[in-house]
């Protein structure tokens, strides 16, 4: 399968703008910071939720624990890929029972990995809340979850990718649409 | 890198890369070992058979929780209870296990190449856990990752092994791991555990347990066997300690920091004196909990690669899918 | 009995010191005339242009099983085996069950052999009673009954009194005494060559030196005695030299060693495939090359092939069960062809000598030579044709052989056995003598 850009959603200041919108809706929206842990979905989530982090702290001037799920023994598809994902280490060096989390995410598209990252955050203790905060959500979800916190809706067909590039992996900021190249479907 | 194995059989043929890559896999299981709820679903609906047909506690335990952990269902088979005690070979017994579709074999066996048999013979991945005098590879892979987690690295140290070389496996897969990975190792015993051309497999050898020691970062100590008594290899245990054991004051010709290990199960006093075993350097209960994110990590390694479980996996979906289209 | 004449072939008969392009009259079972062109009517003709027309090959170290391992091999099965790799006469070993350590045993194997071989059948009796290495057989009624050399092989004589006065009884027969060299308290539970390689794989060693303490032991007792000393299954490069300086002091002695011991290293155990497990084991590069030189030098006398059939249920089971053995029947002519011929290392006529005359002289029989009048035992190779050896080929009823899938020269083609086509053209075409 090969992708071409159809079209950049957002760039560097676009994304930068949704995530402190998405920080002040958390403040909002929870009232305090009470009880409150960010966690990041590995790879982009994480760094995503590190910059949440940041601008809550700019915003009211408390430092929220950070945390980092790796969801790969937690997935659904293990024995449909060739060979083992890459495992990284899970961070949450914090018992999570009675706290509020919000978990953080670059795309949310079927909902999958959400729902691996919700049964891991389970196995750490018994939150009294769990929210979701993505950068982009694209719609046709499979599972009955719904986010929280959104930085940007993007209606998108099923043949299309949506591809999250930032900084701290990538080297550059910004998402764009890509579509199949005519004629190479996979399929 | 991608795991492209289906089996783990020894520590020879395996790459730097790819004992770096289990080390560094093995490193992300360690937390989980450490959560409120130790178990993750990675393995869910895999069968894993323990087929262990010489005696282990340690081993058969670590590669049974590792199993656990990962969610796997196991199945544990040892000679007692094998009917290999009614005369079955272990042909007929192992081709019985794997028609009932399991996905991976760890087997422990008294003769060295019964595991690279099995391997040829079966579809699903075998695990060595032992072979003979042959290898032990997950048993140096969790002593490598200990002294890792420890040393912060594995290259440029100076790894001295004592005992009975000939007769320990857990000394060929080290050596053959170390010196990838490019640790520098000494060995040492009396010349009757010192097997022949041994220098080939890129070590030192010294006769004098003081010269291995000196300038060590680790140090090893193997068990002497002693079932092997009684064949003239060493003239008597109390003669061993007295020339070869690990004590206090032969420790300080090594590093300060250097580390002692022991693959268990330690004769006390004689191979390692009471007070190494227990005392500061000693990381030997660390090897034991490396052991279990080690296994867990090869698990999950081969599991992902055990071609039978691919291709059911795939005829699964493509019935699936057929029964949607209808 | 068919009168024929074989013509054109390139004949070699190194009893004779004859190489070149004859042709041979063979009436009644025997030779009648070798000369450089026969014509006669009436006579079936076999051309054998372009192809080597040698003495029936002599292979003075196999197994053949029978009687007790029939599962394994038949005096039949291994007769066919033999003429299948051209060998006209064959001397079997007496680690039978029961053991030839009796004349009944030894008679049973004769008339099994005149019923159901197809190809000679020379047993060899054991030198002690029950091959336990305690007491002598009864070694002049076994010479009655018909062996044509005595040996406990599988087993070593370990007690040297009883080795000594085998030697010395024997000698009263001409018999020779074939030595099993293994000092078994240096072998112990050894499995492979004491080396490298059994340093990696972590199986336990059998030394060169426990073949070698023994060579020199037998080598000394053969001087004390003066008597015929053999020395079988040569692997060691110590063995070779001990051998060489013995001969060069004038002692009565020969020895033979096996195509796995010119073609094969300890190296190939790696794999763990249990047709590589043999007693003695398989030994280092340098062993190989001593036993090439040896074989070059004449230190060795002769290539046998210690042909040694086990069924696939002891094979097939770890390396350290498995018991120690590999056929070599059919591949033994081709793998001299390939590995010692091809490559220099031999004379054509020199490698047919050490399987034909000189066995025939180590054991006292009077075959393997091409005179007119002699038994016309005849074997003809095409030397130039290539082949994978293919176990579904064999003849013999095991297949443990390490050289299946081997690519190789010098195919035989039609085996004589005193006058009568046993194989023609590869194919059997007469299935008893």
């Amino acid at each position: 399968m090969e992708f071409r850009e159809k079209s950049k959603i957002m760039d560097g200041a676009a994304i930068e703008k949704a995530l402190i919108r998405i920080a002040h809706e958390i403040v909002e929206k929870l009232k305090t910071t009470d009880d409150l842990i960010i966690i990041g979905i590995r790879t982009r989530g994480a760094y995503l939720a590190e910059r949440i982090v940041d601008r809550i702290l700019e915003i009211s001037g408390v430092g929220v624990p950070l945390g980092i799920l790796d969801i790969t023994l937690y997935r659904d598809d293990l024995t449909a890929v060739a060979s083992q994902p890459v495992v990284h280490s899970t961070e949450i060096p914090f018992d999570l029972t009675g706290k509020r989390i919000v978990l953080v995410d670059d795309v949310l598209y079927t909902c999958r990995t959400m729902r691996a990252a919700i049964d891991e955050l389970m196995d750490f203790g018994r939150p009294s809340l769990v929210q979701i905060a993505v950068l982009v959500d694209r719609g046709h979800r499979e599972l009955p979850i719904r986010p929280d916190y959104v930085g940007k809706n993007v209606p998108t067909s099923r043949d299309e990718m949506v591809d999250v590039e930032i900084d701290e992996v990538d080297g550059k900021e910004q998402v764009r649409i890509l579509g199949l190249v005519e004629g190479k479907a996979g399929k | 890198m991608n795991w492209k194995r289906k089996d783990l059989l020894g520590l020879e043929e395996l790459k730097k890369e790819e004992i770096e890559f289990v080390l560094d896999t093995a490193d992300s299981f360690r937390e989980i070992s450490t959560r409120a709820i130790r178990k993750v679903p990675a393995l869910r609906g895999r069968t894993i058979v323990l087929f262990f047909l010489e005696a282990s506690t340690r081993t058969r335990v670590s590669f049974e929780l590792a199993a656990k952990r990962l969610s796997a269902d196991l199945v544990n088979i040892s000679s007692s209870t094998s009917s290999m005690l009614k005369g079955e070979t272990l042909k007929d017994t192992i081709r019985n296990i794997t028609a009932m579709e399991v996905d991976l074999v760890i087997v422990r066996h008294g003769m060295a190449g019964a595991p690279h048999w099995l391997a040829r013979e079966i579809e699903p991945g075998v695990v060595n856990a032992g072979d003979g005098c042959h290898e032990h590879p997950t048993q140096a892979l969790l002593d490598m990752l200990t002294i890792r987690e420890k040393k912060k690295k594995l290259e440029g140290l100076r790894v001295a092994i004592v005992g009975d070389i000939s007769h320990s496996r857990v000394a060929r897969s080290n050596i053959w791991g170390l010196t990838k990975v490019g640790a520098s190792v000494v060995v040492a015993g009396p010349p009757t555990f010192i097997p022949p051309c041994i220098e080939k497999m890129g070590v030192t050898v010294k006769y004098r347990v003081e010269e291995a020691l000196e300038g060590a970062d680790v140090v090893m100590a193997l068990r002497i066997q002693r079932e092997r008594q009684g064949k003239n290899l060493i003239p008597s245990l109390r003669e061993y300690r007295k020339i070869f054991g690990i004590s206090r004051e032969r420790l300080r010709l090594s590093k300060p920091d250097a580390l002692v290990m022991h693959p268990g199960p330690i004769n006390r006093g004689i191979e390692l004196d009471p007070d190494v075993a227990d005392g500061p350097q000693s990381v030997i209960l660390d090897q034991v909990t490396s052991g279990v994110a080690v296994r867990m990590a090869v698990m999950y390694l081969l599991c992902g690669v055990g071609k039978e479980a691919i291709s059911r996996q795939l005829s699964a979906v493509s019935k699936k899918q057929k029964a949607e289209s209808l | 009995m068919t009168n024929f004449l074989i013509k054109g072939g390139r004949v070699v008969d190194p009893a004779n010191n004859l190489d070149g392009v004859k042709d041979i009259l063979v009436e009644k079972g025997k030779i009648c005339a070798v000369s450089d062109r026969i014509e006669k009517d009436g006579v079936r003709v076999i051309s054998a242009e372009g192809k080597l027309v040698l003495p029936g090959l002599i292979d003075m170290h196999v197994h053949l099983r029978e009687p007790g391992r029939e599962d394994e091999e038949t005096i039949e099965t291994g007769t066919r085996a033999a003429a299948r790799g051209g060998f006209t006469s064959v001397a079997c070993m007496p680690n039978t069950d029961p053991p030839a350590d009796n004349a009944g045993v030894v008679k049973f194997i004769l008339s099994q052999a005149e019923l159901t071989g197809c190809v000679r059948v020379y047993p060899v009796g054991s030198i002690s009673k029950g091959l336990r290495g305690e007491e002598l057989s009864d070694i002049g009624e076994l010479f009655e009954a018909g062996v044509v050399g005595i040996s406990d092989d599988g087993e070593p004589v370990s007690d040297s009194n009883l080795m000594r006065r085998a030697l010395e009884y024997a000698s009263m027969f001409h018999l020779t005494v074939i030595s099993h060299c293994e000092e078994k308290a240096l072998s112990s539970e050894g499995i492979i060559n004491e080396g490298y390689v059994s340093t990696v794989l972590g199986l336990a060693g059998i030394p060169a030196a426990a073949e070698e303490v023994m060579v020199a032991r037998d080598i000394i007792l053969a001087e004390m005695t003066g008597a015929s000393l053999h020395i079988a299954h040569v692997s060691t490069s110590g063995s070779v030299e001990l051998i060489r300086r013995a001969k060069s002091k004038g002692i009565n002695l020969s020895a033979e060693t096996a195509p796995h011991y010119f073609t094969l290293t300890d190296e190939e155990v790696r794999s763990f495939d249990t047709n590589l497990r043999v007693n003695p084991p398989l030994r280092t590069v340098r062993d190989l090359e001593a036993i090439i030189e040896g074989l070059k030098d004449g230190t060795i006398d002769a290539i046998a092939t210690d042909h040694a059939p086990h069924s696939v249920v002891e094979k097939e089971q770890e390396f350290a069960l498995a018991p120690p053995g590999m056929i070599g029947l059919e591949t033994a002519f081709s793998l001299v062809m390939s590995e010692l011929v091809d490559k220099g290392v031999l004379s054509l006529e020199q490698a047919v000598a050490k399987m034909t005359v000189n066995p025939a002289k180590i054991l006292g029989l009077d075959a393997g030579r091409l005179n007119e009048g002699a038994d016309a035992d005849i074997t003809i190779v095409d030397p130039d044709k290539g082949y994978t050896v293919d176990a579904e080929r064999f003849a013999s009823k095991s297949k443990n052989s390490p050289f299946i899938g081997r690519e190789v020269r010098g195919m035989v083609e039609t085996v004589i056995v005193a006058g009568q086509p046993v194989l023609e053209n590869g194919k059997f075409v007469l299935e008893k003598k």
